[in-house]
């Protein structure tokens, strides 16, 4: 077990040097000339060689990914070429916004979303079941920008019980502003995967239902209840599991659509400006960052699995 | 004094069933301290009997729609569910077929048993884990306070029924519903499992209604016995009455149809040998980070050759070994050495590509007709496909799978419709039909009968030594059921751990067994109550 634990962790670092070459050559390789960006309209050709240099982007391809990988492992992601401030310090000062939307989002749509799909699994064919299915399937089908701007119609300007925008740190200016700012961008990021986890759950604990040991816990006297959560959830755990994990990963691209519907400070607006301006070395310490953040996610859904399931071992 | 008294049950099935009642008219008792088993066939409702009487029918799909179900007295057609289960585990228990799926794969085993005393009892956390030791004490199962803590995948097939034969029976219930408790298993085991039952049922004085397909089971068991066919109780009496001299011709037939532990005579066979292995091997096991891991010896050194015309059984419990013979012949499985001869060319080493013009040479036949077949695709597309990869024109490959339709005794019409039109035994003939229109040499049968209720069972086995004759194949029949394996092989190797522990001729195996292994499996066969007995 223990050293399944190790051999999973190990895994990781191939991974990630794999990714590290990726995001280094698709920007390379993309069109445009961040040198020229910078030089303006007006420069003259020695002004964005003279920049090109500076920058290190004239030498050999291999010397620049080298160079870059050196410093990664320092812990240097680079420095912006337009605000001239480390990369890191720049994550590092957008990283709570993002890392508290994401961390309500995905918990908000646990805790509803797996009561409400074991609900229906274990009242399939009802009117309750209906009615989480079809939300299900308009959940998966609205875009994050179209409902968050309807729920800032309804809940901010109509019904005016929670602001329009922005970002109060819990650390900062306590709990109550921070739950009163974050509650509309966490509930319209939440609802596709609330669908999602939703869904899941019911298959899942749909088929396990359907198994020999449910009847078993029947035969035994045990209530329905208690046969939902101590025999049917655990076992129907793996997959739903597996479907959070995707879910956090496609997190990632909402948090940048949401951080600007609701105007919050965080990674996702850092990744818009970034990519707009050519901003490369926050491009890339961006990509990495969420890479990385991914992977680790991804290796504590695998070290979850032997947890919930005795017989998964590696 | 009867412990269960089932008068007029009628169970409805739903619109559109292939018949309107699942059980119709079913009046049966049991007597305290006394075990009656119901026999029958798939779809007898015997099992939907048994389920009713837990209350675990499911209402909306088998409503009962007339009778009344009285266990002590208590009609439990009439009670709320709060009442029903409360009965359930303390007045009624059941034990199921298969003891794999009907534990809690994530729970620990001790942990189930346990949830049986906190459902229905106030004891205390450690007054319960006593108890459930107590249990598993009480079937015998070794070192229980390390047991408790397992999970059901760590133990074996027997462990795992005698978990649920504690878990059924800690609070002393008065009935206990065994439904097919070992048909799952293997014949050693099931004659220990049969003795426990019958052992505490005696010891403790409780009613057992005991539902099996097998009358050698029967045989073993039971004091009373209802027949039942397509929901109906066709004959009930005293074991000795029914099985002695039966009066209903469908008991009659049933009982001819159990294979008898007498092989038939059998002619010595002469045919060029098509088939040999030569100290085949199979390993398994996973590298170490060190050199060598664990590592499990399927099959170790077995030598064996069948002639054209021929059948070779291979007889042996789960993991010993036999069906892992059967795939590395077909090379499923790739053996770890030794040799397999087709027709005298050794094709244990062949790559992928070399093997392709020998596949059509050796055809096998599964176990399971139901998932062995493509569900989407027309019996007739699964039969021509072989031989259409093998270059025959489509106009060729129908006419021959027209032709073997009736070799295996299905309309030629059949070829049109899907697997799920077909009932188990009609879709083994289908596997048996696919398999010999590749024109193979050698045919396997792994345990291709073990999923068939007996009558079939019967046919099935008929037509594969029919169909040995006609085509004069060399057969491999690997199987667990030493009666099949009297009526249908000349030869047998019986094989244990993945050791050929003896072989040679049936009649002399049977009538003559040298090794400790062999003589145990003869003695463990249920019911031997062949035509001689």
């Amino acid at each position: 077990m223990t050293r399944y634990i190790i051999m999973r962790v190990l895994s990781t670092i191939p991974v990630m040097v794999l990714v590290a070459l990726f995001v280094f050559l698709m920007l390379r390789l993309a069109p445009g000339d961040p040198a020229s960006v910078i030089a303006g309209d007006y420069a003259t050709a020695e002004d964005v060689a003279r920049i090109r240099e500076q920058l290190g982007l004239s030498d050999p391809i291999v010397v620049q990914f080298l160079r870059w990988v050196a410093s990664l492992v320092q812990g240097d992601l680079g420095t912006s070429i337009f605000s001239g401030k480390p990369v890191t310090e720049l994550i590092g000062q957008r990283i709570e916004p993002t890392l508290m939307l994401a961390l309500t989002t995905i918990t908000f749509a646990v805790v509803v979303a797996v009561p409400l799909g074991t609900l229906a699994a274990f009242r399939a064919g009802s009117l309750v079941d209906r009615f989480v299915m079809l939300f299900s399937v308009g959940g998966f089908s609205v875009p994050v920008f179209v409902l968050g701007y309807i729920l800032i119609y309804i809940f901010s300007m109509t019904l005016g019980v929670l602001p329009v925008q922005g970002y109060k740190s819990p650390f900062t200016e306590g709990i109550g502003p921070f739950l009163y700012h974050i509650t509309l961008p966490s509930v319209t990021l939440s609802v596709i995967f609330i669908a999602l986890i939703a869904r899941m759950t019911r298959a899942s604990v749909i088929e396990v239902l359907e198994e020999d040991y449910i009847r078993t816990a029947r035969a035994k006297g045990q209530s329905e209840m208690k046969i939902l959560t101590r025999h049917a959830l655990r076992n129907a755990a793996v997959p739903v599991v597996t479907v959070i994990g995707i879910g956090i990963a496609l997190l990632i691209g909402g948090v940048v659509v949401t951080e600007s519907v609701f105007n919050i400070p965080g990674l996702g607006r850092l990744v818009l400006d970034a990519v707009l301006a050519r901003d490369y070395p926050i491009i890339q310490g961006l990509i990495l960052f969420f890479s990385f953040v991914y992977i680790f996610i991804n290796l504590i859904i695998d070290l979850s699995y032997t947890l919930l399931d005795p017989r998964i071992r590696y | 004094m009867s412990i269960l008294e089932v008068t007029n049950l009628t169970v409805k099935l739903p619109d559109g069933a292939d018949r309107p009642f699942a059980i119709e008219d079913v009046t049966l008792k049991v007597e305290k301290g006394q075990i009656l088993c119901i026999v029958g066939e798939s779809g007898s409702g015997k099992s939907v009997t048994a389920f009713s009487v837990m209350g675990l029918a499911d209402r909306r799909a088998l409503t009962p729609v007339s009778g009344t179900i009285k266990l002590d007295g208590e009609d439990i057609l009439d009670i709320d569910d709060a009442r029903l289960r409360k009965l359930r585990g303390e007045k009624m228990s059941m034990i199921f077929q298969e003891p794999m799926t009907a534990l809690n794969p994530v729970l620990r085993v001790g942990d189930q048993i346990s949830e049986m005393l906190e459902i229905h009892t106030d004891l205390t956390r450690s007054q319960r884990k006593t108890r459930v030791i107590e249990a598993m004490t009480d079937v015998r199962l070794p070192d229980p306070e390390k047991m408790y803590r397992s999970y059901p995948h760590q133990l074996s097939g027997g462990q795992r029924q005698r978990i649920m034969i504690a878990m059924a029976l800690t609070l002393e219930p008065q009935l206990l519903i065994a439904d097919e408790p070992t048909t799952a298993l293997d014949v050693t085991t099931q004659a220990q499992i049969l003795k426990l039952i019958k052992d505490i049922q005696r010891r403790k004085g409780m009613g057992v209604m005991f539902i099996t397909h097998d009358f050698g089971v029967v045989a073993e068991i039971a004091d009373h016995v209802a027949v039942m066919k397509h929901g109906r109780i066709v004959e009930q009496g005293s074991v000795a009455e029914v099985l002695g001299a039966p009066k209903d011709p469908y008991t009659q037939k049933l009982i001819a149809a159990v294979p008898s532990m007498i092989p038939p005579e059998r002619e010595v066979a002469t045919g060029q040998i098509a088939l040999e292995t030569d100290d085949l091997v199979k390993t398994y096991g996973q590298a170490g980070l060190l050199g060598q891991g664990r590592v499990v010896k399927a099959v170790r050194e077995v030598d064996l050759t069948v002639r054209r015309g021929e059948t070779l059984g291979i007889v042996g419990e789960s993991g010993s070994g036999k069906s892992t013979v059967a795939r590395c012949i077909m090379r499923l499985v790739d053996p770890t050495s030794g040799e397999v001869l087709i027709n005298g060319e050794n094709i244990a080493s062949l790559r992928e590509g070399q093997l392709r013009s020998h596949r059509r040479d050796i055809q096998i036949v599964f176990q399971d007709p139901y998932r062995s077949l493509n569900p989407r695709r027309t019996v007739g597309q699964s039969i021509v496909e072989g031989p259409v990869n093998f270059g025959l024109s489509m106009n060729e490959a129908k006419a021959r799978a027209a032709e073997l339709m009736q070799v295996v005794g299905l309309s030629p019409d059949a070829l049109e419709r899907f697997p799920h039109q077909f009932s188990g035994g009609q879709r083994q003939r289908i596997c048996i039909a696919r398999a010999l229109a590749m024109e193979p040499m050698i045919l396997i049968a792994d345990e291709a009968v073990s999923a068939l209720d007996v009558s079939v069972q019967a046919q099935v086995l008929d037509l594969l030594d029919d169909v040995r004759k006609r085509f004069d194949l060399a057969m491999l029949f690997i199987t667990h059921d030493l009666r099949v394996a009297a009526q249908i092989c000349d030869r047998i190797m019986v094989m244990n751990k993945g050791e050929v522990v003896e072989s040679g001729f049936t009649s002399t195996v049977y009538a003559n067994p040298q090794h400790d292994y062999t003589r145990a499996l003869l003695a463990a066969a249920p019911g031997q109550i062949g035509p001689a007995a």
